[in-house]
């Protein structure tokens, strides 16, 4: 039966009054994971608004065991605990590793690559808020073309954002996916899936971020579907090679095929406040590239 | 008293309700669940909950009808944009006491 | 008393007695990365996994601050954990080492002592795990290829009781690539003296923990309303576990030798010292080529005696006290410089020193950088040098001196 907010498991493993601003899409595809797992995991978790959520010692906002480690060793952590669980012949828990864009893209690509590359059996969920949120916006990997940041402050990032599900994809993993937390059923589903496969399991998470990308916080939801709705984000999995759109895009795709222009998710965040026309023209050209590209992929069609 | 009683050796946190606080206090507009127009609570029977599934606080019930707990809730709002019948309301916190 | 037992002598060189300790400590968790020279360590331990005589997970992580993650979580899930490094490893693990310590994983470290660039550099020095000094492990240096085998089975046994991480340092080449008679013990000694890790937590979704969360500077009372630590106490507790593990390696090192025969219950190893006007303080193999120097001294009527230091951190400050009390004169060769002051243990020395009675003269010699070779003669040259400068000045000078042809 697939998931809906009925029949969905009413059990919370995030915890009320935690650290995270209001309106966090963070918060609430952290709480979706955590419910596709049941509680049933290890998380580790680097430096990233994810440890602002965990909380401040002796008390933490989830109730579920998790190690919180460096920036840079987030695939390597969950090397660790997969191995030590395999050593003490533990068995049934799933080992997650729950990364910002900064923790994935950037300081964390080399331990992730390393633990894809051996196959080792994890979920590696990046949650892409696309900039350093956490140490107050500056840029990331992940940031868009266009946007300012606390590095980029002036001109707005001059380049576009790395395809990180693209390169996790050539690492030949078993299933890789993207989802965002405007669709946490989409996204519940595939935690869910995920859980069943084995080895290195990948899965980017759009995450619309108030503060940082200066919108209001009651429309956290709002720019993560109209995000989806351009095709500035496409939902998708990749299982064992096989290309599936999937949730809102692939009902997108079935309805004809047709995307909402870029322009007004754009000119509605603060962030985008000095990009240019030719840049949205840009980026449209860049976005229906890619759309066509997914619709030709796509093997659900 | 020093600290040794916890008996920790290492950073070791116990999951806690409220670790930031009474996170409610953060709320400049507080929403309010018309009970006449939610869906849920109108045909009285499980249905909808769609502003359970999307709140990032997890401060919401998935009931009959569904009580937001305001003693954590943030007042983002996100439940009033996601509700498909308007049954939800920000309100100005200094009304309540009026 | 030792007990008598039958020897079983291998020709080892000190990869080989490294890996077979590791092997009969029963780690459950390896993961390293190749670098000069501690490679054939690491690959002996993957033979043992791959030929199933070793039952662990043997991770061929993709960098040392991998392997060092690794070993942290594995260890935070109740797995015994060994890994191995040198040089740029060591230093590129540096941010690991201290969340090693500060969540205070009984992780076991062999560095096989290596120069650092620049530039390359692949002979020996201590500069590698000198470098480390002030991240939260302990650190046991090994003269010979005995001393590795039995230190990586004792630095199990002290890690899992105070739960500080245990760096083993032995000299690279002299020792890793050097064959010598060791004697092996049989698994069933091991086991006895080793019993199986019991971790102070577990990760477990049955009692859901969160570790190494942002910590205030101030104490905050937990869900439970006891009053739990701010930053500062846990650093306290993690000095005081270091300040209480010198018993602990003294204690570990008696029950060694009850077991092995073999004894090790001191912090440094002492030659000759009871008559000494004169110390030599070295530590690794260099303490075995100062005996060498001292023999040639005493030939000559000069009263010499050996002090090797074996455990820098903590650093025996009281035990190197009582062991100086009779010297006129102590020199301190370094295989390691602190630039702009002076070689570590030399500091260590002095700062023991300070306040007591003694009031030797302290010359410090850097020796051996990069692997420029230093044999005893050099010792005993520099040995009279520091006496024959006894006449011109006995103030202690700001630097030390090197020898090199500079």
């Amino acid at each position: 039966m697939k998931a809906n907010a009925v029949n969905l498991i009413e059990q919370e493993w995030i915890l009320p009054g935690n650290r995270t601003c209001p309106g966090c899409a963070l918060s609430l595809a952290y709480r979706h994971t955590l419910k596709a797992l049941e509680g049933q995991c290890i998380v580790t978790v680097p430096a990233s608004c994810a440890t602002v959520l965990h909380g401040m010692y002796p008390i933490t906002a989830v109730n579920v065991p998790c190690v919180n480690t460096p920036f840079a060793s987030t695939g390597a952590s969950a090397t660790g605990l997969v191995a030590g669980l395999k050593a003490l012949g533990k068995k049934g828990i799933t080992v997650l590793a729950f990364a910002g864009d900064g923790g994935t893209h950037d300081i964390g690509i080399q331990s992730l690559s390393g633990a894809a590359e051996r196959q080792m059996d994890f979920i590696y969920i990046c949650y892409d808020n696309e900039g350093y949120m956490n140490t107050g916006n500056q840029r990331s990997g992940s940031t868009p073309l266009g946007a300012v940041s606390g590095t980029t402050p002036i001109l707005g990032k001059q380049q576009y954002q790395k395809d990180i599900t693209a390169i996790m994809e050539a690492h030949g993993i078993p299933y890789v996916a993207t989802c965002s937390a405007s669709y946490p059923l989409d996204l519940y589903e595939k935690v869910k899936k995920a859980r069943t496969i084995e080895g290195t399991r990948f899965l980017h998470v759009h995450t619309p971020c108030p503060p940082g990308w200066l919108f209001p916080f009651s429309d956290t939801i709002k720019f993560g579907e109209m995000a989806v709705e351009t095709g500035l984000v496409v939902l998708y999995e990749i299982e064992n090679g096989i290309f599936r759109l999937t949730s809102h895009s692939e009902s997108m795709a079935l309805r004809g095929g047709n995307l909402q222009p870029v322009r007004e998710y754009f000119i509605s965040q603060g962030r985008f406040k000095t990009i240019t026309e030719e840049q949205i023209d840009e980026l449209q050209d860049w976005v229906n590239a890619r759309w066509k590209h997914c619709l030709h992929r796509a093997t659900n069609l | 008293m020093g600290t040794r009683d916890c008996n920790h050796i290492c950073d070791e946190s116990s999951p806690g309700i409220g670790e930031a606080g009474r996170t409610g206090e953060w709320r400049t507009l507080m929403p309010v669940i018309d009970d006449k127009k939610c869906t849920a609570s109108k045909l009285n029977k499980p249905t909808c909950f769609l502003c359970w599934l999307y709140c990032p606080e997890a401060v919401i019930t998935k009931g009959i009808p569904p009580l937001i707990n305001l003693e954590y809730c943030k007042g983002c709002g996100i439940c009033l944009q996601v509700c498909p019948v308007q049954a939800i309301v920000m309100i100005h916190e200094e009304k309540i006491a009026d | 008393m030792a007990i008598q037992r039958k020897a079983n002598v291998h020709i080892l060189d000190g990869n080989q007695a490294a890996a077979i300790a590791a092997m009969m400590s029963r780690v459950q968790v390896i993961a390293a990365y190749p670098i000069t020279p501690q490679t054939p360590l690491t690959e002996q331990l993957s033979r043992y996994v791959e030929q199933g005589e070793l039952q662990a997970e043997y991770v061929a992580v993709e960098s040392e601050h991998s392997a060092m993650a690794v070993c942290t979580s594995a260890s935070l899930v109740g797995a015994r954990t060994f890994t191995a490094t040198s040089s740029h490893g060591l230093a590129y693990m540096h941010e690991m080492l201290h969340w090693a310590a500060g969540a205070r994983l009984p992780i076991v470290l062999a560095c096989v002592n290596r120069a650092i660039g620049a530039p390359w550099n692949v002979l020996n020095d201590q500069q590698d795990s000198i470098s480390q000094r002030d991240t939260g492990w302990i650190q046991i240096y090994c003269r010979n290829n005995q001393e590795i085998m039995d230190t990586i089975i004792q630095a199990y046994r002290i890690a899992e009781q105070v739960f500080v991480p245990v760096m083993v340092c032995y000299d690279g080449y002299i020792l890793s690539h050097t064959e010598m008679p060791v004697d092996v013990p049989i698994q069933e000694e091991v086991d006895r003296y080793l019993p199986s890790y019991q971790p102070h937590t577990v990760l477990d979704p049955a009692n859901p923990k969160n570790y190494n969360l942002v910590t205030l500077a101030n104490p905050r009372v937990g869900v439970d309303g006891k009053l739990c630590h701010g930053y500062m106490e846990l650093r306290y507790l993690l000095q005081e576990a270091l300040q209480n593990s010198k018993e602990v390696i003294v204690k570990s090192g008696k029950e060694f030798n009850q077991l092995f025969g073999r004894d090790y219950a001191n912090v440094f190893w002492e030659d000759r010292n009871e008559d000494a006007e004169i110390t030599i303080v070295a530590m690794g193999s260099l303490a075995m080529e100062a005996i060498v120097a001292a023999d040639m001294l005493r030939e000559q009527g000069i009263k010499v005696g050996v002090l090797g230091l074996r455990v820098f951190r903590p650093f025996p400050k009281s035990e190197v006290v009582q062991a100086l009390r009779k010297s006129k004169l102590i020199v301190v060769f370094d295989k390691n410089i602190s630039y702009g002051s002076e070689g570590a243990t030399c500091s260590e020395i002095k700062s023991a020193l300070y306040g007591t009675y003694i009031n030797a003269a302290i010359r410090n010699f850097i020796v051996g950088l990069g692997g420029r070779d230093i044999k005893a003669r050099e010792l005993v040259e520099a040995t009279k040098k520091a006496i024959a400068s006894l006449k011109e000045t006995v103030v202690n000078p700001d630097y030390p001196e090197w020898i090199c042809e500079i």
